[in-house]
């Protein structure tokens, strides 16, 4: 089980990392500048909508922006702590709580 | 990645929220349901929770040149049914929405509809189908948590395909562009959610066994 463990890690860092460098610029949208390397999928869709439809405009503002980048990748961390805490307590009890019911085992044997 | 604020025109943002409305009702009431039955699932339906909150925080590098996140919803449908991820799925959007102005609230009826409702029926039948067949339980696990993150972002091309065709080629050619878009760079994001899955699935059998085996991924140990 270790060894498959540690080959699904590593394949899941391959395929996070290998794109920063194997991955093709994207393609512009004609009579639009290249979008940025690496910017989010739903900038490039906001630019596609523009080049299908050049009249549409977005007849609603988000009620609240994260004032910078800096700020909305705060927000992001925030999310992403909550979750990974979660999931850390879990396994922390249970492996706490798998260690705990071993050692019930084992003096109960040496008791007998 | 989801449909930005204000880029749905006002019928379709209303009749995807319409759409979504009755699913999250229905999950609403299946997540009470276990909670009253199982009480001891507490915990693990937080960890669900918990791994669709951390992963769509999580804004990977793909091969197109873009980035978009994984959804993690596979794992709680697995667990849980799907029904019992529209509620976390809704939560999350929410929260998207109105703190980070990623998706948004004229959108949220939509992007429910894809994270929250596609998402998660597609795996839980991929991984049924797959269950069926023969497969091995991380197979059967991988395939569906992979394929309904690809089906989240199917939808959205589709839903956006619909909302703007294209003005030469219509319907199937503004489809191709935006599944071009949010389809390939979902490929290999998709795959690192259905094998980080996988893991997840792995350690709850280890140290779960006995909260698991009421539920459905568990259900097809027996059969093996």
């Amino acid at each position: 089980m270790k060894t498959r463990t540690w080959m699904i890690w590593s394949a899941i860092v391959l395929l996070t990392v290998l794109p920063l460098w194997f991955a093709s610029a994207p393609p512009a949208e004609p009579g639009a500048e290249a979008p940025a390397m690496f910017g989010g999928a739903d900038e490039r869709a906001q630019q596609a909508i523009g080049t299908v439809a050049p009249h549409y405009e977005p007849w609603f503002e988000p009620l609240f922006e994260p004032a910078s980048g800096e700020i909305a990748s705060l927000l992001f961390a925030l999310q992403a702590a909550l979750g990974a805490g979660v999931i850390g307590y879990w396994l922390g009890t249970s492996v706490t709580r798998e260690r705990a019911r071993r050692e019930a085992a084992s003096t109960q044997s040496h008791a007998d | 990645m989801h449909i930005m604020e204000g880029f749905l025109p006002p019928a379709h943002a209303i009749g995807w929220a319409a759409a979504s409305l009755p699913f999250l009702a229905f999950g609403l009431r299946s997540v009470g349901r276990t909670l009253a039955t199982h009480p001891e699932q507490r915990m693990l339906l937080g960890v669900a929770a918990a791994f669709a909150f951390l992963l769509s925080a999580l804004k990977l590098p793909s091969v197109t040149g873009s980035c978009s996140h994984p959804t993690g919803i596979g794992l709680g449908a697995l667990l849980f049914g799907p029904a019992a991820m529209v509620p976390v799925g809704f939560v999350v959007l929410l929260f998207q929405a109105l703190l980070l102005a990623h998706g948004g609230i004229t959108t949220l009826g939509a992007n429910v509809f894809s994270m929250a409702v596609v998402g998660p029926f597609v795996a839980y039948g991929v991984f049924r189908a797959a269950a069926g067949a023969g497969a091995s339980r991380s197979v059967a696990v991988f395939l569906a948590a992979c394929l309904g993150d690809l089906a989240t972002y199917v939808t959205t091309s589709i839903q956006l395909a619909w909302a703007f065709p294209d003005a030469v080629g219509g319907f199937s050619a503004s489809f191709v562009k935006f599944a071009g878009i949010f389809g390939l760079t979902q490929v290999p994001i998709a795959i690192s959610e259905g094998l980080l899955t996988v893991l997840v699935v792995n350690a709850m059998a280890r140290f779960n066994a006995h909260e698991l085996r009421k539920l459905p991924v568990m259900a097809m140990e027996k059969k093996a």
